[in-house]
């Protein structure tokens, strides 16, 4: 039998259950997990937390390492810490760079994408009357920190992907924040050629493509229905 | 021969320090430029070395890196630090990305509104003892053996140990019911790159009182 690296029994991975997702249904922090299994061309299935009921079975099972979701059944393991999650599978599925400077670049542009993903989230639970004053600031950076510091990286190298001229989780996770991107203002995008070109190209590759469509695993935005249900299974006020 | 690392960065723990931990356990020695005034900052911001105009940064191997995780991430890596294979990376990422919340915690404290700091205490006293060390003790006690992975130092075992040193400042009777997180502590502490770290002089930073970060706040603004 030939060894697969990080495989310990290459048997797991050819007869391995899908991966299962356990969250609310919604994107918060589970959102980016969605998009790089489903850009990996990996099928998985998902268990949604309906009530407070649900994420205290979880927790008295014994499941959740820190009490917490997202977690992640895979290989074996129950994975909490949304960048384990994604760390372990971008590495699985090669799309973690070739060496580590390659992956240094990577993290460095994936981190500044979570930045902004984590003031996406904070934004969407904040109280109604502060939300104003956060959409501003988080636009301002969209406009002045982040999409020119990525535009910069695509001109510096005129490549079709970030890293490595080759397909990497950076592309998919930056082509997921500019979904995001254009929905809270699609007027944002509009001096940033080289993203706009980026975004089309990978929403075209075969697995993205399929993801984008209508009835795939891939969460609308939160709505106040799904913000109610999220406060009540988290307890928040 | 690259040069050695040099870290930029305020005179101050923050998002630095677990940085410095970890370069100086690897047993790699760094020079840090402290940034002082905010002068500094905006010559590092002007100069484009900020790719998000943000610090931690730092130059290593050629490269101006940013963002704290991509560059623990790589001193990992180079210094072997990182487990053997991409499950053990899950095992060690899942451990840190624990111990960075903690850590976050504690570390914005001093920022917490006079208002909200009591409670603020309770609650990180709470996760300490009843989320984040039982969740540590348990894996210890589940192998028995010295490290959290794979039977070998890693760089879970010092970023937990740099956590229990800041859970022992806020309340040193937190640790007690948890015998095999304080073995570990020493056993790491008697490291001798970590030993050196630990002794005065080092490039550890100290807790910051209330009024320094005053300070701080006025003059960076922030």
């Amino acid at each position: 039998m030939c060894a697969f690296p990080g495989v310990e029994n290459p048997g797991d991975s050819i007869m391995a259950a899908k991966p299962k997702l356990y969250y609310f249904d919604g994107r918060g922090r589970m959102e980016p997990i969605r998009w790089l299994l489903a850009a990996a061309g990996v099928e998985f299935e998902e268990e949604f937390l309906e009530t407070s009921k649900d994420l205290e079975k979880l927790r008295n099972d014994g499941s959740l390492m820190f009490q917490q979701v997202p977690m992640v059944e895979i290989d074996g393991m129950k994975l909490v810490q949304c960048r384990a999650i994604l760390n372990y599978i971008a590495a699985k599925y090669n799309l973690y760079g070739k060496d580590i400077k390659e992956r240094a670049l990577i993290d460095m542009y994936v981190e500044g994408v979570a930045d902004l993903n984590e003031m996406y989230l904070f934004w969407s639970i904040s109280p109604p009357n502060e939300q104003a004053a956060k959409m501003t600031q988080m636009k301002d950076k969209i406009a002045n920190r982040y999409l020119p510091a990525f535009e910069k990286v695509l001109k510096s190298h005129g490549q079709d992907y970030l890293v490595g001229n080759r397909l990497s989780r950076a592309d998919i996770h930056l082509v997921e924040l500019l979904y995001l991107v254009e929905e809270l203002d699609p007027s944002l995008l509009a001096n940033f050629p080289l993203l706009k070109a980026l975004k089309a190209r990978i929403s075209n590759l075969p697995t993205v493509k399929k993801f984008l469509q209508p009835g795939s695993p891939r969460k609308p935005p939160m709505d106040e229905k799904c913000l109610a249900k999220v406060k009540e299974i988290f307890q928040l006020k | 021969m690259a040069g050695k690392p040099r870290l930029h960065y305020f005179n101050a723990r923050g998002r630095m320090e677990s940085i410095r931990w970890l370069l100086a356990a690897a047993g790699v020695e760094f020079e840090e430029k402290l940034i002082q005034t905010p002068e500094d900052l905006e010559k590092l911001k002007n100069d484009g070395s900020l790719m998000f105009q943000q610090v931690p940064m730092v130059e290593i191997d050629g490269m101006k890196m940013v963002q704290s995780r991509a560059i623990l991430n790589y001193i990992a890596a180079k210094y072997n630090l990182y487990g053997k294979d991409i499950k053990e990376r899950a095992l060690i990422d899942m451990y840190i990305e624990g111990v960075a919340d903690l850590i976050e915690m504690i570390m914005y404290l001093p920022m917490t509104p006079r208002d909200e700091k009591d409670a603020k205490i309770t609650q990180i006293k709470d996760r300490t003892i009843n989320r984040y060390l039982p969740a540590f003790e348990k894996v210890l006690k589940s192998h028995g053996q010295d490290y959290l992975v794979g039977n070998k130092l890693s760089r879970a075992d010092i970023h937990l140990v740099e956590l229990l040193y800041y859970v022992e400042e806020v309340d040193p009777s937190l640790l007690a019911n948890f015998p095999l997180l304080k073995d570990l502590k020493t056993r790491i502490s008697n490291l001798p790159t970590v030993k050196k770290f630990l002794q005065p002089g080092s490039a550890r930073k100290p807790l910051l009182d209330e009024k320094a970060i005053e300070e701080a706040r006025k003059v960076f603004k922030f």
